[in-house]
């Protein structure tokens, strides 16, 4: 098992056989998390610190449980409270808690190129959380993770993204992945919601029309409607989305019988998900999303903080 | 003073002369051009080996003074022009308070003349406050030394406003200067729109938030009648705009920085490089090419540096949070003599003529040939020079630069301002 890389910052960054080894190290994860005791020592005395510029439960919990189950010491820095509001810029943020002599920095912020700006200012080891519409590598492993653990396989698997592709980090980094192990990537979305050039992100086909392509897909990666963007109307009406892009019961009929869902959270149900799909026992893979998360999470701590080189096993 | 400049290879299209001969100063004027001039008093300065020509304008520089003298200041400003070759820039006017007004066009030129070191020739606010609604005072900033019209920094949005500026301004034989884009278009766009909005999930800045403007310019001039020069062009087909006016006889001009001319958005990389953010974004490699061409072909009137200086802490911010714009003048000559002169795609009397004859044409300022009686505004460069852009070499005060590390060989060494030698053997004098 060989990961030589200082910083996750960008799916662009990994290999088939990098993310490869993040996925099958998850799995050792998997099984600590399901002990009655759900702790390992791999990363005990080393200091993580995550810095959330933004709001965000999901990714910041998934990791602070993740860093926790690994013995990590974690503190929360950023957000509303923090010294950004008060008109430091970022790099004093970094340079004051790097003071601490801080392993590693979990960095979730608005604007894109946030976590490597970080890099420049510490020694610690960076992994990007989100950084504005560019890059939430983590978000993509957890993605390829439960597909890949649903599916046993992610080369040649047909992948259609729906939704607002254009203003999604979520994509910055999925559809690298998915382009890197081999998967064929189709989105699926107005132009108003798709990026310049799709195909420089790694996709393989665009499409506005739907039905026409959901009957071939394998995996359907359903994106949150951005409900705040709606002032700049790159759509129509919330009625309009729905009746063209969303997964609802009365599309059913056109899925591969062994079709999956995934939803990177938080859904708008009746939106761009119904509750039938939402739930779906066989298709939706949204909680195993979640649960491989805090897996793949746990991964990529464990692989760039060394808790192998410690000599201590999962 | 006086200065005999000597063994020089002297070019001058306008005189048709490009041959190694001796240029004597007195004064403010140049007084003598030949092989046999008696030196008498004068200073006699050896240019073996150097290129002279009529001083180098740059018609587009930010100097951010008043308002913004952490970033420059009309002092460093002007020797970092010196620095770079230049007699003369145009100021742009996103001052604070904007140079919208008799009084900043009076504290602009009065500091550039207690500095001493270049000619700076403001250009003036076309609409107050550049909100792009109601027309400046043109009559009364002409009258204070405003030598050209530009809300830069921001396209005029409304169409009807910028038919008024045209048709208003037209009577004070003054150009107007547009710098095109569209807001609605381009939004709060970073990186051009293509493979570096996508590449790093950034807002595009698409080439038609430009190309609609410099459209809209163009008709508006072919109906006013007011001479329109299109600021910073950037793309293809934006050139592609403006050669068909001028085939149509319409009155336009337009002008490339170097930043356009050699860089292109591949330069920007997940490393988020906030030296390459300036406004309009760097765009495509066919862009480039066609932009070469276009100044090659004589399409493209004015090289400009639209020197942008800002302060280190300010682009150490993330990329969506630092400012557009690079610095450009110290670099600007030494870029066109390595890539466009060197490889023989123009050459030295094409050079002259788009920085320095165009330049002087278009703001209306007095000509300078190297010829009896013309001011002595003189830029000598010695064309072998190599060197390395290092930041701690620049005046300016600002070093965000797109050109650091690059290598070049040409540098200005002399410059001559109204007859005085304000720069020797490449050092500044003051």
């Amino acid at each position: 098992m060989s990961f030589n890389h200082k910083h996750l910052l960008s799916m662009n960054d990994l290999s088939e056989s990098d993310i490869m080894t993040i996925l099958e190290n998850a799995v050792m994860f998997e099984e600590v998390n399901r002990r009655r005791i759900k702790k390992v020592p791999a990363l005990r005395g080393r200091t993580v610190v995550n810095m959330f510029f933004e709001p965000s439960t999901r990714t910041r919990t998934s990791f602070e449980l993740a860093e926790k189950r690994l013995s990590c010491d974690t503190i929360n820095a950023g957000g509303s409270s923090s010294s950004t509001v008060k008109g430091e810029s970022l790099g004093d943020t970094i340079m004051t808690l790097d003071a601490y002599n801080v392993d590693c920095f979990v960095v979730r912020h608005k604007y894109a190129g946030a976590a490597k700006l970080v890099t420049q200012y510490t020694d610690a080891c960076v992994i990007d959380a989100g950084d504005g519409k560019h890059q939430h590598p983590t978000q993509a492993l957890l993605d390829l993770y439960s597909i890949w653990r649903r599916k046993g396989t992610l080369e040649g698997l047909k992948v259609g993204i729906v939704g607002d592709i254009a203003h999604s980090r979520v994509c910055g980094s999925l559809i690298r992945g998915l382009h890197t192990v081999g998967a064929h990537v189709t989105l699926i979305a107005p132009a108003t919601l798709l990026p310049a050039r799709p195909d420089v992100m790694g996709a393989d086909a665009t499409t506005p029309f739907f039905d026409d392509v959901l009957p071939e897909l394998d995996v359907v990666y359903m994106l949150r409607v951005q409900q705040e963007r709606l002032e700049n109307s790159p759509f129509p009406s919330l009625r309009e989305y729905s009746l063209l892009y969303g997964l609802n019961k009365s599309r059913e009929h056109l899925m591969k019988k062994d079709a999956i869902i995934c939803h990177p959270g938080p859904i708008n149900r009746g939106v761009e998900l119904d509750s039938y799909m939402a739930d779906h026992p066989e298709r939706s893979v949204i909680l195993d999303q979640v649960f491989g998360g805090l897996c793949v999470r746990m991964s990529v701590l464990y692989l760039l903080l060394g808790g192998a080189e410690n000599g201590i096993s999962a | 003073m006086a200065y005999l400049l000597k063994n020089a290879r002297v070019i001058d299209p306008q005189m048709a002369l490009d041959e190694i001969t001796d240029v004597l100063v007195e004064g403010e004027s140049i007084t003598a051009v030949g092989s046999d001039l008696s030196a008498g008093d004068a200073q006699v300065i050896d240019l073996s080996g150097k290129v002279l020509v009529p001083g180098l304008v740059d018609v587009h520089v930010h100097f951010r003074d008043p308002g913004f003298e952490q970033k420059e200041d009309i002092a460093s400003g002007s020797r970092a022009a010196v620095h770079g070759g230049f007699t003369d820039v145009c100021t742009m006017p996103n001052t604070k308070p904007e140079t919208d007004n008799a009084d900043v066009v009076d504290y602009i030129l009065q500091k550039a003349q207690k500095v001493g070191l270049c000619h700076i020739r403001p250009s003036a606010a076309c609409t107050k406050g550049r909100k792009g609604e109601q027309l400046t005072e043109m009559g009364e900033l002409v009258a204070h030394g405003a030598v050209a019209f530009t809300d830069d920094g921001r396209g005029v949005q409304d169409a009807g406003v910028m038919r008024r500026v045209m048709d208003y301004g037209k009577m004070f034989g003054k150009v107007v200067m547009s710098h095109c884009q569209d807001e609605g278009l381009v939004g709060s766009g970073q990186v051009n729109e293509g493979v570096a909005s996508s590449r790093l999930g950034l807002e595009g800045w698409p080439a038609a938030g430009e190309e609609i403007q410099i459209e809209r310019d163009i008709s508006l001039s072919e109906m006013t009648g007011c001479p329109i020069h299109i600021q910073h062009i950037t793309s293809a087909r934006g050139l592609d705009i403006v050669r068909n006016g001028k085939e149509r006889g319409v009155q336009v001009t337009c002008e490339v920085t170097p930043n356009h001319l050699f860089l292109t958005e591949d330069s920007i990389s997940e490393g988020y490089e906030t030296q390459f953010k300036i406004n309009p974004p760097l765009r495509t490699e066919d862009d480039r090419k066609a932009l070469i061409q276009g100044v090659v072909d004589g399409t493209i009137d004015c090289i400009v540096t639209d020197h942008a200086p800002h302060t280190r802490a300010e682009k150490a911010r993330e990329f969506e949070l630092a400012p557009f714009g690079m610095t450009g003048l110290e670099t600007s000559l030494a870029s066109m003599l390595t890539n466009m002169v060197r490889p023989g795609l123009i050459g030295y009397d094409r050079l002259v003529q788009c920085m320095a004859v165009a330049p002087r044409k278009l703001l209306g300022i007095p000509e300078v040939k190297i010829a009896e009686g013309y001011p002595a505004d003189i830029t000598v460069f010695d064309p072998e020079a190599q060197w390395t852009v290092h930041e701690e070499d620049f005046l300016s005060k600002a070093n965000n630069s797109g050109f650091l590390g690059a290598q070049f060989t040409g540098k200005a060494t002399e410059v001559l301002v109204s007859g005085k030698l304000v720069m020797k053997e490449g050092e500044v004098i003051e």
